[in-house]
């Protein structure tokens, strides 16, 4: 089998990076890099958009570069995936895609679903017929994840799912989500679960759209009211779910750097999330000869530059074994890290205009500062990071826990909301 | 260092790490500055005939490296050094070095090439002057043609090893163009006086050069090279000094994490405290970014690629904000031990901080990378 997989790699990295640049110039809509159109995640329009160039990249044999050839992918090495990102910044691409639904969903489930799971829903994605998330936070707790609470119930050949699911990413525009339930009270909190993959659109799930402080609705909030669903939802083993939630934020951490090989194209979002220009930003603000300004920008785009260094390097370190697979959470932290430096960076430099005045793009920045913390929440906060590079690459002592070893029926928790 | 590395960097590494750890021990460290010296020329010598020194020379003038990239081996040897910040004129050879083998002059100066490589003589490159900061390419020292070379006037600072070295490449301004000389530190009218450093064994001096002359073949390249030499000197001096600290921080924060599980305090070991947990584990992080950053400009000034100058100055500023705080983090988990004399501690400090502010502070790489990736002429 190897050598069948040896032998069809014949195209060199070159080569592939020739051929997906003229079949992009043929097929993808091109766009201004500089000024990318903007994406936004909670229209359903960005969706339905982002399914549709996602069946060309399948038509034109560019989909799911990392994922394997069975799936539905083409099996090759991430180096070719590297070179096809560096063509694609001029092009339009489904992005939005990326996270949480490839990086995230379909990596998991390539490492822990059954065959017929990957064989559906992998393929189903990269043609641009499904869309995947993550059913994981709940309204009663937020960091202490394997203590979820809505359950699953088996009756018969089924299961009957009642709880409720938030902070669910573009759960709105998805058709599969990865529902972490527990199935078993009497055990440790951490025994007793199940991942289910649940269909969105079910009858007995009703979605919420959540506002949050910068006006986005890309997070939803979802009711379980007796969701059934059979045997075949249930992705790895009945009572392992904590395994296959380890491994949804094992990708998770890789994803948010953009150290994940599953990620295709480099494209921005579009202003909301295009890395801050700051000589624009000072020559608003009347401030492009002012060294002070120069100085502090020119820190921001170190510290942006050294992200994106340390993002390749934990990438590469992780693959060879000189870091251990935990070493992600220091690419999550130094992200948000950077992320607030940024934004102090740009309000300190833009001044007044970013809390009063005409400027829109000045104003936006102001509301991008009040949002700041969502970097250092979203994914797992920068807390638990902390603790996942003490504990798993420092090798430090855990902390107490008060449920471990207890039967989850046992420990106190909050009521939910 | 990588999982692949051929067998021959294996042994040049582990040969390279068992000369350094018999012969430049901590305790030897403080022997010399307890006697007051910088570093003893005989061990030089054995350090080039490790190779040392012939890193960045190509094998006709008498250098090589075992792999082929000198600036990656020569980066290693800096990392290795740095666990035990070691003595030596490394840094100002290498750098002098850079210069002279990429100058169109190269062979006219291959008895000096082969004096430096061989450890026989010591050189440095005298770039910094008086009263300004980091600005290699606006010198006032001049340099005024005569019938028969040059004639040097201007006082140069903050050279390295500059008592100890046998010729420095000055950095000069002559007519309207920027040149660099080789100037023996025995010529009538050097002037050398030591300066303090808080390193325990770098050493620094001031140089005056009062009608100093040179012959023509003194000058290291013609008028419109001495820009690309300076700066391709400048980017092997900046990733030598992050290799460098990077080797530092490694060995501090292994010894300082090691500490932490050891030491106890109120019937719990320091590690087991979530407070303590969660700066080490900043720390961590900032060390991988600065294992990063330096890798990326090495192999950027290593392959001379056309952002190396850009690498260089993203990982100068870096290194050099964040090292520092990564060892005053450490002296702070070792508690007061970590402010005396006798705690090693303040021997990697010291080199950090120098380090940190010699060719360009991280203030002035910033101003730099503004410049740069913002599309600006020049930074000042």
């Amino acid at each position: 089998m190897t050598d069948t997989k040896m032998t069809e790699v014949t195209e060199s990295v070159e080569e592939f990076r020739a051929r997906a640049k003229a079949w992009l110039a043929q097929n993808m809509p091109r766009i201004d890099p500089d000024n990318p159109p903007e994406v936004h995640r909670d229209e359903e329009a960005s969706w339905q958009r982002a399914r549709e160039l996602q069946k060309r990249l399948h038509e034109g044999g560019f989909a799911g570069i990392c994922f394997p050839r069975e799936y539905g992918g083409l099996g090759l090495d991430v180096e070719y995936q590297k070179a096809f990102d560096a063509e694609t910044l001029d092009y339009e691409l489904p992005i939005i895609l990326n996270v949480p639904c490839f990086t995230i969903c379909c990596a998991t489930i390539l490492d822990m679903g059954s065959d017929a799971q990957k064989r559906r829903h992998i393929s189903a994605a990269l043609r641009g017929d499904e869309v995947l998330v993550q059913l994981l936070s709940e309204p009663s707790g937020g960091s202490d994840l394997a203590g979820v609470i809505t359950r699953a119930d088996q009756q018969g050949d089924r299961w009957m799912i009642n709880g409720a699911k938030t902070w669910s990413t573009s759960a709105f525009a998805a058709d599969y989500g990865l529902c972490l339930a527990r199935t078993n009270w009497e055990v440790p909190k951490h025994e007793g679960l199940t991942m289910f993959l649940v269909p969105i659109k079910h009858p007995a799930i009703t979605i919420r759209r959540i506002k949050q402080v910068n006006g986005s609705m890309e997070f939803c909030e979802e009711f379980f009211d007796n969701v059934d669903v059979g045997d075949d939802a249930v992705v790895g083993e009945v009572n392992n779910g904590w395994a296959v939630a380890s491994r949804q934020m094992y990708h998770e951490r890789r994803s948010i750097g953009n150290g994940s090989e599953f990620s295709s194209g480099l494209g921005s979002e579009g202003p909301q999330v295009a890395p801050i220009d700051y000589r624009r930003l000072a020559e608003k603000a009347g401030q492009a000869e002012n060294e002070r300004v120069r100085e502090m920008a020119g820190r921001a785009l170190v510290h942006r530059a050294v992200s994106e260094q340390l993002s390749d390097f934990v990438f590469r370190g992780v693959r060879d074994g000189t870091l251990p697979p935990a070493a992600g959470s220091i690419i999550r932290l130094f992200t948000a890290d950077t992320h607030n430096l940024e934004i102090n960076t740009a309000m300190a430099i833009a001044g007044t205009q970013t809390v009063v005045g005409q400027d829109d793009e000045l104003l936006y920045l102001g509301v991008r500062f009040l949002a700041r913390q969502s970097g250092s929440l979203g994914g797992g906060t920068t807390e638990m990071a902390r603790n996942v590079i003490g504990e798993r690459v420092l090798n430090f002592p855990r902390e107490y826990a008060a449920g471990r070893g207890v039967p989850f029926n046992q420990v106190r928790r909050n009521s939910p909301r | 260092m990588t999982a692949v590395e051929s067998p021959e960097k294996i042994l040049f590494a582990s040969t390279t790490q068992a000369f350094l750890e018999k012969e430049t021990s901590l305790s030897h460290v403080r022997e010399l500055h307890a006697a007051d010296a910088s570093f003893d020329p005989a061990w030089w010598r054995r350090a080039a005939e490790l190779g040392w020194a012939g890193l960045l020379v190509p094998e006709e003038l008498g250098g090589g490296s075992v792999s082929g990239n000198g600036v990656e081996d020569l980066a290693m040897v800096a990392r290795l050094a740095g666990k035990t910040v070691a003595p030596g004129p490394l840094h100002p050879v290498s750098v002098v070095l850079a210069g002279l083998v990429d100058a169109h002059s190269s062979y006219a100066h291959a008895a000096t090439i082969s004096a430096l490589v061989a450890g026989e003589s010591i050189a440095s490159w005298a770039v910094y002057e008086p009263g300004t900061q980091w600005a290699p390419l606006h010198p006032t020292v001049t340099a005024t043609p005569t019938e028969d070379g040059y004639r040097i006037d201007g006082i140069k600072d903050r050279v390295e090893a500059g008592g100890e070295s046998a010729v420095l490449l000055v950095v000069t301004r002559c007519d309207d163009a920027i040149r660099q000389f080789l100037v023996p530190t025995k010529t009538a009218g050097v002037k050398i006086e030591r300066e303090s450093s808080i390193d325990l064994v770098k050493r620094y001096a001031r140089v005056h050069f009062d009608g100093v002359r040179v012959d023509e073949s003194a000058a290291v390249g013609g008028a419109d090279e001495a820009p690309a030499l300076i700066d391709r000197q400048s980017q092997v001096a900046q990733v030598l000094q992050c290799a460098e600290v990077v080797g530092i921080l490694d060995a501090v924060l292994d010894f300082t994490i090691q500490w932490a599980f050891d030491r106890h305090t109120f019937g719990r070991p320091l590690v087991s405290y979530q407070a303590l947990k969660h700066r080490f584990a900043d720390m961590k992080m900032w060390f991988e970014a600065c294992r990063a950053t330096t890798a990326k400009a090495v192999a950027d000034v290593a392959a001379r690629r056309p952002e190396a100058d850009l690498s260089a100055s993203i990982a100068k500023s870096y290194v050099g904000e964040r090292a520092t705080e990564i060892l005053h983090g450490c002296v702070q988990m070792h508690g007061g031990i970590g402010v005396t004399w006798e705690h090693d501690l303040h021997l990697y400090l010291r080199r950090a901080a120098l380090y940190r502010s010699l060719f360009g502070t991280p203030e002035e790489h910033n101003l730099r990378v503004f410049a740069r990736l913002e599309g600006l002429t020049s930074a000042k």
